[in-house]
């Protein structure tokens, strides 16, 4: 391996001086002061600043409408447009959740039951939103395409009770899901 | 009983210009440092601390723009746990704080504020000791300010804070020639260093680096105020620069940034201890821009032939223009101060060898031919022109000489390995 030499660079008398150097820094400094405060600074219309650099100020703005498409928000249970609940229980997004945020307990559907071909669906369904970490890894592991990750990022709660999504407030969250596969219709 | 009232006025003044003009700048300069860098940076800064209005009942809180984040600061610093290390001299670390900030407050006593102001028929100057010897009690205290970072970097008794106590004292102390010696030529000009005098004189006959205006009457300066412009200009730079090495700010401020050496000195310290520090610094700061207010840029004056007409400006028998240039002063002081914030947010810090470098070699030599310069300028008219001219070749033949000694004692760059 050959050794290189290096040298510092040799800097002419201007560079030497630093004056130069320093007024151009003041006026490049001074440029985005000027700029920031006007409201005009790089980049301040695409990232929605506030008017003052930018910034987007939290609570007065929010990015609600520049969340991309694969933004990953809280996990929701959906209903369809028939109806019918599509979690079944298989429990596998609760095997596959990093933090173990979700706990399931199964069910059986009664005989009598018009989607009783379908024989599961669940009792209770916890999804503890202090452990999740929207990962998203039980909406890609679901077969059901039963549980989704919507755009809200906002969890909060006043009480550890709050913070613990039951099926109840699942379904609510979700809603009804239309243009998915209904694998349990009859076949035509 | 008019010792009784004269000591009475003199309290009052100090304790309105200390604790309520000085003081309050300082945090209100933290206050522009957080607003003007996150500007400079396209950010914001503090914007939302502001007074809980919704505890008191209102509906909705109040922001104040951020003006309660200083406040906030103090209250923070205030309240945190003020321990001591087991390992520290306790007499010197106790003692080193005060010893930062007390000198910065003292130096506030000879700085004019304001033309004087007239109350009951009794004119009353707007400064607190009109000595005759200004410059010299700034320089003469503000030296003891390098004591407080010596004893905090040592009694800390431990590596870093030790190395930035011992930096930032030879920097100070090697910047401190340079402050000297560069305003000589401003002295030598108006032939007096009573700051009061000094700014009068600004007043009436032009700032020192704006001399549009002579006796009351705009006009283009003659030839050797044009020529003297120079010196001045020079003296200005060399004293800015060094006002900036002083107070260890940036570009000079290796002792103490936190890349560097932690904290630097003030590692050791908690709430209170630090908060004086910090005060110091800003202080220190507050001070450098008044004095070179005052000597560079006239000081409390408006200019521009409006001073007198200021001065004259009265509500009965209350005149009240000295309060006009308080304010005319202050607005000035933070528009240095902002440039202070501006150099601080631009600049990269120097190397410690630079930094010594420049304080030894290039600022001593350079504010020595300044004086020089200035000598040989402003004794022109009374000399004959064979004096000057062989003044003018001597002054050329000695500032080569000095550049060609600096300029071969420069050691070589060594190639990293034999």
């Amino acid at each position: 391996m050959a050794v290189v030499k290096l040298k510092r660079p040799k800097l002419n008398f201007g560079e030497k001086i630093y004056f130069g150097a320093l007024i151009k820094g003041f006026l490049l400094t001074l440029k985005h002061a000027i700029k920031s405060i006007l409201g005009k600074s790089i980049g301040a219309d695409s990232l929605a600043s506030s008017g003052l650099g930018v910034t987007m100020q939290f609570p007065e703005q929010r990015w609600d409408t520049h969340l991309p498409e694969y933004y990953r928000g809280a996990p929701a249970l959906v209903t369809d447009e028939q109806g019918r609940e599509r979690c079944v229980s298989c429990q596998l997004c609760e095997f596959i959740c990093p933090p173990k945020a979700i706990r399931i307990t199964p069910s059986e559907i009664p005989a009598n039951d018009k989607w009783a071909k379908v024989e599961k669906r669940p009792l209770e369904f916890d999804i503890d939103m202090t452990r999740c970490i929207y990962c998203g890894m039980c909406e890609e592991v679901c077969p059901e395409q039963a549980i989704f990750l919507r755009k809200d990022y906002l969890i909060t709660g006043r009480s550890r009770a709050d913070m613990l999504h039951d099926k109840k407030r699942l379904y609510e969250i979700g809603g009804v899901r239309t243009g998915l596969v209904n694998k349990w219709n009859e076949l035509k | 009983m008019p010792d009784l009232l004269s000591i009475a006025i003199l309290l009052v003044k100090i304790i309105a210009l200390t604790f309520c003009v000085v003081l309050p700048l300082v945090p209100v300069s933290v206050y522009f440092e957080r607003r003007f860098c996150a500007v400079i940076q396209d950010r914001v800064g503090p914007n939302r601390t502001g007074i809980p209005l919704t505890l008191l009942g209102f509906k909705k809180d109040f922001h104040f723009f951020g003006l309660i984040q200083p406040i906030a600061d103090g209250v923070k610093l205030f309240l945190k746990e003020d321990f001591t290390p087991v390992h520290v001299r306790k007499t010197f670390y106790w003692l080193a704080p005060m010893l930062t900030v007390a000198p910065a407050l003292i130096t506030v006593c000879v700085i004019p504020f304001g033309s004087p102001i007239t109350i009951f028929g009794h004119t009353e100057k707007l400064i607190i000791a009109d000595i005759d010897i200004g410059p010299l009690f700034v320089f003469a205290v503000s030296s003891l300010s390098v004591y407080g970072i010596t004893l905090a970097g040592w009694s800390s008794n431990s590596k870093f804070p030790f190395i930035g106590g011992v930096r930032s004292t030879a920097q100070m102390i090697s910047y401190e020639i340079s402050l000297g010696l560069s305003i000589i030529p401003v002295l030598l000009y108006y032939g007096d260093l009573n700051l009061g005098k000094i700014v009068q004189q600004q007043a009436d006959n032009g700032w020192l680096l704006l001399p549009l205006w002579k006796n009351g009457h705009l006009g283009l300066p003659d030839l050797q105020t044009t020529l003297f412009w120079i010196p001045a200009f020079i003296a200005f730079i060399i004293f800015t620069i060094s006002i900036f090495a002083e107070t260890n700010r940036m570009p000079f401020d290796l002792p103490e940034c936190e890349t560097e050496l932690v904290g630097g000195y003030h590692t050791e310290y908690s709430s209170m201890k630090f908060a004086l520090f910090f005060m110091g610094e800003y202080a220190a700061m507050v001070i450098g821009s008044a004095l070179i207010v005052t000597l560079f840029l006239g000081g409390w004056s408006v200019g521009f032939t409006a001073d007198k007409w200021i001065n004259n400006l009265h509500i009965g028998s209350f005149q009240f223009g000295g309060l006009v240039h308080l304010v005319t002063f202050l607005v000035k002081l933070i528009v240095f101060i902002l440039f202070f914030i501006l150099v601080r947010w631009t600049v990269p810090r120097f190397r410690y060898d630079q930094l010594m470098k420049l304080g030894w070699v290039i600022f001593f030599e350079a504010a020595l031919i300044n004086v020089f310069l200035a000598a040989l300028i402003i004794a022109a008219p009374q000399l004959t022109a064979s004096i000057i001219t062989t003044g003018a070749v001597l002054l050329v033949a000695v500032t080569a000489t000095v550049i060609w000694v600096a300029r071969i004692s420069e050691d070589k760059p060594k190639p990293l390995r034999a």
